[in-house]
């Protein structure tokens, strides 16, 4: 399953069929800096991401 | 899979701090509660007066211009182009197409053209770090903006996780001075108008699934200047405290606003300003140049200086792998 991560903007493949969270977790991502967009649609942190999804993680975190 | 709290269909997004699970329209009616909320509890603004948003392209002030914009309120927004690079032209380009879209009345104003200098050169000609150089800059010109066209108030998209981190910043320097100001809304004297921040009770991880609901684009890469500053260390801080008591970033502020804030109030005493010489802004020292009118006089008989330059080594590599090695620029 790709995922497009953003700053930079960048993509990795990692194992699909399980949750969101598990997927945040592998990639060292924190869920309350993250959101999760999946095929488009913003998604909570239970969603089982599949193996065909457009999956996009998103940071949230702001210096300005 | 998680359902909404209030209707029980699928949830868009899970929010830790209320321990519940939201679909997108509750989860918008949720955010325009908070919003109203802070503006009723602070007293930040009626429906009656004409409101000048600083937007800067971002997930914050985007979402808010949208927020105030569907609770029926009349608000103008202002973008200054601070001239960081390649980040201050996508920046341009999403808010002039989010008020194009809407049919809302964007100001601008371009550091470069009006005042002959940027944020890059400000911060290697004053030898200020680009943050300061950049604040002190956005707050001037935003004042006067907002005085200029007449606004009653000026809104700005500072979101609990900013002030937040301001507020924990400020408390471990006791800086009391800083402390005092930090209001969610500042009434009008001493020649500023009044300022207000009504998103004070939302995250920043709600403001970026609301842009996401409402399908607004923003820019989601970061100012180059940001990295490593010590605001983000300070969210760094309070992340991390907050992964294990959801919520205590939320009491530590609105807390502090309810009962901390009222005894600085009462305790500390601050002098009235005077105009600024050159420029007529309210500044501390008598017959003397306001603090952006030093910086602008420094900054522009400056040479131009590219972004890149005055980023450390860590913010280098951070922004060429976001935006690619200039030419004949490399590290070598
Ligand atoms: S990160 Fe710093 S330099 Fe960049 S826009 Fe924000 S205040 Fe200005
Ligand atoms: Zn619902
Ligand atoms: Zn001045």
């Amino acid at each position: 399953m790709i995922v497009h991560l953003r700053q930079p903007r960048r993509e990795v493949d990692v194992r699909g069929g399980r949750p969101a969270r598990a997927v945040l977790n592998e990639l060292g991502l924190a869920a309350e800096g993250h959101i999760v967009i999946c095929n488009g649609t913003l998604v909570p942190s239970d969603t089982v991401l599949a193996e065909g999804d457009q999956v996009e993680i998103r940071p949230v975190v702001s210096g300005g | 899979m998680s359902k909404c709290r209030s209707c029980r269909e699928p949830a868009v997004i899970d929010l830790p701090r209320h321990n519940a699970n939201f679909c997108a329209e509750h989860f918008i009616q949720l955010c325009l509660r908070q919003m109203r909320r802070a503006i009723e509890d602070f007293s930040m603004f009626g429906p009656s007066d004409r409101l000048l948003v600083a937007v800067s392209g971002g997930k914050d002030s985007l979402a808010l211009w949208d927020m105030l914009h569907m609770e029926g309120y009349s608000a103008d927004g202002l973008y200054v182009g601070l001239g960081i690079g390649e980040y201050s032209d996508e920046s341009g380009r999403i808010v002039r197409q989010f008020a194009a879209e809407r049919g809302l009345v964007l100001q601008e104003i371009d550091l470069r053209n009006e005042y002959g200098f940027d944020i890059p050169t400000a911060s290697r000609a004053t030898r200020r770090v680009p943050c300061s150089a950049c604040g002190l800059s956005k707050r001037h010109l935003f004042d006067d903006a907002a005085k200029r066209g007449g606004y009653d108030v000026l809104v700005t998209g500072h979101n609990l996780d900013d002030e937040a981190a301001v507020l924990f910043g400020n408390t471990l320097r006791w800086d009391v001075e800083y402390l005092r100001r930090q209001s969610p809304v500042l009434p009008a004297g001493g020649g500023f108008g009044r300022k207000a921040k009504p998103l004070v009770r939302l995250t920043e991880r709600e403001m970026a699934a609301w842009c996401v609901v409402r399908g607004i684009d923003y820019v989601i890469e970061e100012c180059p200047m940001a990295i490593g500053n010590r605001h983000l260390a300070y969210k760094e801080a309070l992340a991390g405290i907050e992964r294990s008591s959801p919520g205590v970033t939320a009491s530590f502020f609105l807390g502090y606003l309810d009962r901390m804030a009222p005894l600085l109030a009462a305790a500390v005493e601050h002098d009235d300003p005077v105009p600024c010489r050159r420029c007529g802004a309210p500044t501390s020292a008598e017959g003397e140049d306001c603090a952006f009118c030093r910086l602008a006089t420094t900054s522009s008989s400056h040479d131009p200086v590219p972004v890149r330059v005055v980023l450390d080594r860590r913010g280098r590599k951070a922004f060429d792998e976001q935006w690619g090695v200039p030419e004949g620029e490399s590290d070598g």
